[in-house]
């Protein structure tokens, strides 16, 4: 088993999402520069956090045409599983893996905080070892969070079960207030109809260690352990 | 020959000729721009140099001190650590978003230029009163946002910092970063040429007129002609930066890296002629290689330009292109600029034509000033003054103190920063006085940004000292042995003698300090002329500092917030009536006087290696340093964080005050509090007995209200839920975002 760790110009998180992987997990990865043209031999790829190319225009709209991203859709199709963390989310997005649109905070500030997420699909490659409506802790950390589909495409999602990850507060609910950025129905998370390709604004990797985390959780590793299930079940 | 003699130049009558003295001719125009450049106060620290001797820089654990781009501490197993500050005070001042944004490119790569990894980033700001004045909260506001757009971006966590907020930082702000770097021993680079024949390459940004006399502008004072100076600030470029940190980190790892250095303050000049004189050779330049942003700049402007995101390599002879393929590959800008030559001249060819050629020494020596110093009339005055009559109403008094935007919470800044990308964060920003980091050896480096300009205005030995002793107290409170040291020295105009007297006296505080408690310093940076011609007043005396100290495992470290309901509370130290330059009569009072508190080095040295040993027991469960606000400040912040409420009985605190307000808001130094389980109490009275530090049992952790007493009768009664939003709605509320 072999994952893959995408590395664009301005990725920040690579070397975190690589740390977790390979030193938590122990699990094979590798960095890969993003004009690598051939994935063949990896199980999944992981499209970390960061700011590709500075963000200078849209967070992960440069990027989603990077030679890389073919062979991300190439994983994709044929259901290899794919993350697309906080900047990576975006560069799924923007490459039409995933539905919607993260426009910029309500508050127009960067934020970082830690969050609460329910989630609300464990049937995902990325949430099946997570109990359903259980709760996360995992901190944001992004300007460009805000979550926004039209209606019609939101029921799709609905429908389909591709809302994942949504930000809660302390007794499991949705509110406004604990709403961190304005997405729509407080999306913190998505995946495809297949449930192989995700994306969310949180960050697992930084949430996979007890003594990083204010409650010493490390959820995160989750979301990667859940990973490795879907892969050893394929 | 360049013959255009229009210069601003800044060297003085002496120093001109001082210089066609050293040459025996008359210098060229680009000649005298170089020196102009290289003997700017910024760069040459020619004030200041005699002043700063005092500060002890030696210690088993210190690598390298000052004199390079950022200190070099040993944390063991191979690991080491490096350090450095930086302000961008005047292009903060006129461009707060552009101005501090840069200022973090320039400490960042003073981080990088000695082959280690940026990790972490701190600020210590300063404003004018952004309560009231709009244009305090315009550079407050951008200066945040000129801070986390590029920090966030480069991917280096900003962990912690300090935002003051006083009268005389209306026009002058200061912004001060402070970088952290980690690496391994045997990457250590240094920024030196110190082989003929090697070559010397330019990377990163293109060379603009941005900047152009950036060094000459910070070494005068600021003016509404300054406005008019917004070429001098750089424009940054973080997404760039991002590009030479990982191409520059990845080059050091060929080993074929054998100089390195940032282009900062006086521009490819300064760069060149510190690495030559560092090496002890020569260098020849070719300026038509250097790549250019714009046409038809003059070789003046190429060489003194102070564009952001340039790294000057010096590259072992025969392995250019194994860097070169590294520089390729993150589509960096480069060009072989120059040759290392063995003689002692810097030289600069516009292809066969020489068309500056000076001795190293020459540039890097500007002639020392030995300045005057004059007691400045002012202080005797204020510290004489009446104190403020002591109020009634306790309860409304704490309300009104944390309402101080000094004091009050800072969430609405650190939540703009990313502060845990890098995975390292442990106690993160806001939970204590100090960040704690893990290292790549398993140990623990804790670090805080510190200064109290109030305290110096009226006593700067004793502010300086004492600011320092705050900071290392910090670090104790996260359960961190303080090992070194940087400073920042911020001050008026040098000319004045009033005004350098209290940068004399600061460092002496600071060089006091170090050597009573064996804390080196391992480099530092001073910035004068922070006073404008609109107010015609100089900042107060502002030395800020950096601490960093190191713990040796994950269960010593400590943060401030209260544990137990039942939990003791415990203050260490006396409390005195210091009450000049306190947050309670600055805010409160609006009163500036008095006298300051005093360190006893002594003293001090005693209550840190105490909480210490009290850590490592695991006897003290939560501790805070006692500073700014006093007693009751640093109670209620133990209170919020832990969302539990206390009962305190001021009868039991040792004191030698004789009002219930000195008491409570004096700012003592060798103070602390922690909270424990009841069975420990007696274990840390002894102890205490031990060091001989007074020590007293003062409350106990209780219900969800803060309840301060006297004599059985209570005196301040606030509920936590009140108290929390207070003090958490303050710099909202000044923003406009909160009613």
């Amino acid at each position: 088993m072999k994952i893959a760790v995408a590395v664009f110009p301005g990725s920040n998180c690579d070397r975190d999402t690589f740390n977790v992987l390979k030193n938590n997990l122990r699990i094979d990865t590798d960095l890969i520069w993003h004009k690598e043209s051939n994935l063949d031999n990896y199980d999944a790829i992981i499209l970390p956090g960061g700011f590709t190319y500075g963000d200078y225009l849209r967070g992960g709209v440069i990027a989603a045409f990077s030679p890389i991203m073919k062979q991300v859709k190439k994983m994709a199709e044929k259901g290899k599983p794919v993350l697309g963390i906080c900047n990576g989310f975006q560069t799924l997005v923007e490459a039409g893996l995933l539905p919607g649109a993260l426009m910029s905070n309500i508050s127009l500030k960067f934020i970082c905080k830690w969050t609460k997420l329910k989630v609300e699909n464990n049937g995902t490659a990325f949430t099946n070892i997570c109990v359903q409506n259980s709760i996360l802790n995992m901190p944001i950390a992004h300007q460009q969070g805000r979550f926004f589909i039209k209606d019609k495409y939101l029921n799709h999602l609905i429908d389909n079960n591709q809302i994942v990850l949504t930000y809660v507060n302390n007794k499991g609910k949705i509110s406004n207030d604990i709403n961190p950025n304005g997405s729509i129905m407080n999306i913190a998370g998505i995946s495809n109809e297949e449930g192989n390709v995700m994306g969310l604004m949180p960050h697992p990797e930084r949430a996979s260690e007890p003594a990083l985390t204010p409650l010493r959780s490390a959820d995160g590793l989750l979301i990667f352990k859940s990973m490795l299930n879907y892969l050893k079940k394929a | 020959m360049i013959t255009n003699p229009d210069l601003q130049l800044g060297l003085t009558k002496e120093e001109k000729k001082t210089l066609r003295k050293r040459l025996d001719r008359e210098p060229n125009t680009l000649e005298w721009a170089m020196v102009d450049a290289q003997w700017s106060e910024h760069c040459s620290y020619k004030s200041s140099k005699p002043v700063l001797n005092q500060l002890p820089t030696k210690a088993k654990h210190v690598l390298l001190g000052p004199g390079y781009d950022a200190g070099v501490v040993d944390v063991g197993d191979g690991y080491i650590v490096t350090f450095h500050i930086e302000s961008h005070n005047h292009p903060s001042a006129i461009d707060p978003y552009g101005g501090s944004a840069t200022g973090i490119g320039g400490v960042v790569r003073d981080i990088l230029s000695l082959g280690t990894r940026p990790i972490a980033l701190l600020d210590s700001l300063r404003f004018g009163d952004i309560k009231t004045s709009l244009n305090s909260k315009w550079l407050f506001k951008n200066v945040v946002k000129g801070i986390a757009d590029y920090g966030n971006c480069i991917g280096v966590p900003t962990v912690g910092g300090e935002v003051g907020f006083d009268k005389s930082f209306e026009k002058n702000i200061l912004v001060d970063v402070v970088c952290v770097g980690l690496g391994k021993k045997e990457d250590l680079v240094l920024g030196e040429a110190k082989h003929s024949g090697d070559t010397v390459i330019l990377m990163g940004g293109s060379t603009g007129r941005d900047g152009i006399h950036g060094v000459t502008f910070a070494s005068k004072v600021l003016s509404d002609e300054s406005e008019s100076e917004r070429s001098a600030v750089q424009i940054p470029n973080p997404f760039l930066k991002k590009l030479i940190i990982e191409a520059t980190l990845e080059a050091v790892h060929t080993g074929y890296v054998r100089g390195l250095k940032d282009l900062g303050g006086g521009g490819l000049t300064c760069g060149i002629s510190e690495i030559a004189e560092k090496g002890k050779n020569g260098i020849d330049i070719e300026i038509s290689k250097i790549f250019l942003r714009e046409d038809n700049m003059t070789p003046v402007e190429t060489l003194i330009s102070e564009s952001q995101e340039r790294m000057l390599f010096v590259i072992k002879q025969g392995h250019e292109k194994d860097i070169q393929k590294i520089f390729d590959k993150y589509e960096l800008p480069y060009a072989k600029i120059g040759i290392v030559k063995d003689n002692d001249k810097i030289t600069i060819k516009d292809g066969k034509i020489v068309i500056a050629r000076l001795p190293v020494e020459t540039i890097v020596n500007a002639p020392i000033i030995n300045r005057s110093v004059k007691i400045p009339n002012y202080l005797n005055k204020l510290r004489k003054l009446e104190p403020p009559k002591e109020p009634m109403d306790f309860t409304k008094i704490l309300r009104k103190l944390l309402s101080s935007p000094t004091l009050a919470s800072k969430r609405w800044i650190y939540e703009q920063y990313d502060h845990e990308v890098g995975i390292k964060t442990i106690v993160k920003p806001g939970q204590s006085g100090a960040a704690v980091l893990k290292l790549d050896n398993g140990k623990f480096l804790a670090i805080k940004v510190d200064g109290n300009p109030k305290h110096c205005y009226l006593d700067p030995y004793n502010g300086a000292a004492g600011g320092l002793a705050e900071a290392s107290r910090n670090i104790i409170s996260v359960g961190g042995q303080p090992l070194a040291m940087v400073d920042h020295c911020q001050f008026g105009d040098p000319n004045n003698s009033e005004v350098f007297w209290t940068f004399s006296e600061a460092v002496h505080g600071m060089a006091d300090y170090c050597k009573a408690l064996n804390l080196p310093c391992v480099g530092g940076k001073v910035s004068f002329y922070n006073e404008d011609t609109g107010t015609n007043t100089a900042i107060k005396p502002s030395p800020i500092v950096s601490v960093i100290g190191l713990i040796d495992q994950l269960s010593n470290i400590r943060t401030m917030e209260l544990k137990e309901h039942g939990d003791i509370i415990i203050e260490l130290g006396i409390t005195k009536p210091e009450m000049g330059g306190s947050e309670y009569y600055e805010y409160v009072h609006n009163f500036t006087g008095g006298l300051v508190p005093k360190v006893n080095f002594i003293t001090e040295g005693k209550i840190q290696k105490l909480v210490l040993e009290l850590i490592k027991k695991g006897l003290a469960d939560s501790v805070n340093d006692c500073s700014e606000g006093g007693l009751a400040l640093a109670l209620v912040e133990m209170s919020i964080l832990g969302g539990k409420g206390i009962n305190i009985d001021l009868n039991n605190v040792i004191s030698e005050c004789n009002r219930i307000d000195d008491v409570l808001f004096s700012e003592s130094h060798s103070r602390m509090i922690i909270s424990t389980n009841r069975n420990y109490v007696n274990k840390i009275l002894d102890l205490a007995r031990n060091y001989g530090v007074p020590c007293s049992i003062i409350g106990t952790v209780k219900n969800d209200d803060i309840s301060i007493n006297i004599s059985k009768k209570e005196i301040i009664s606030l509920t936590l839920a009140d108290i929390s939003k207070v003090w958490g709605d303050v710099i909202p509320k000044c923003m406009g975002e909160v009613n």
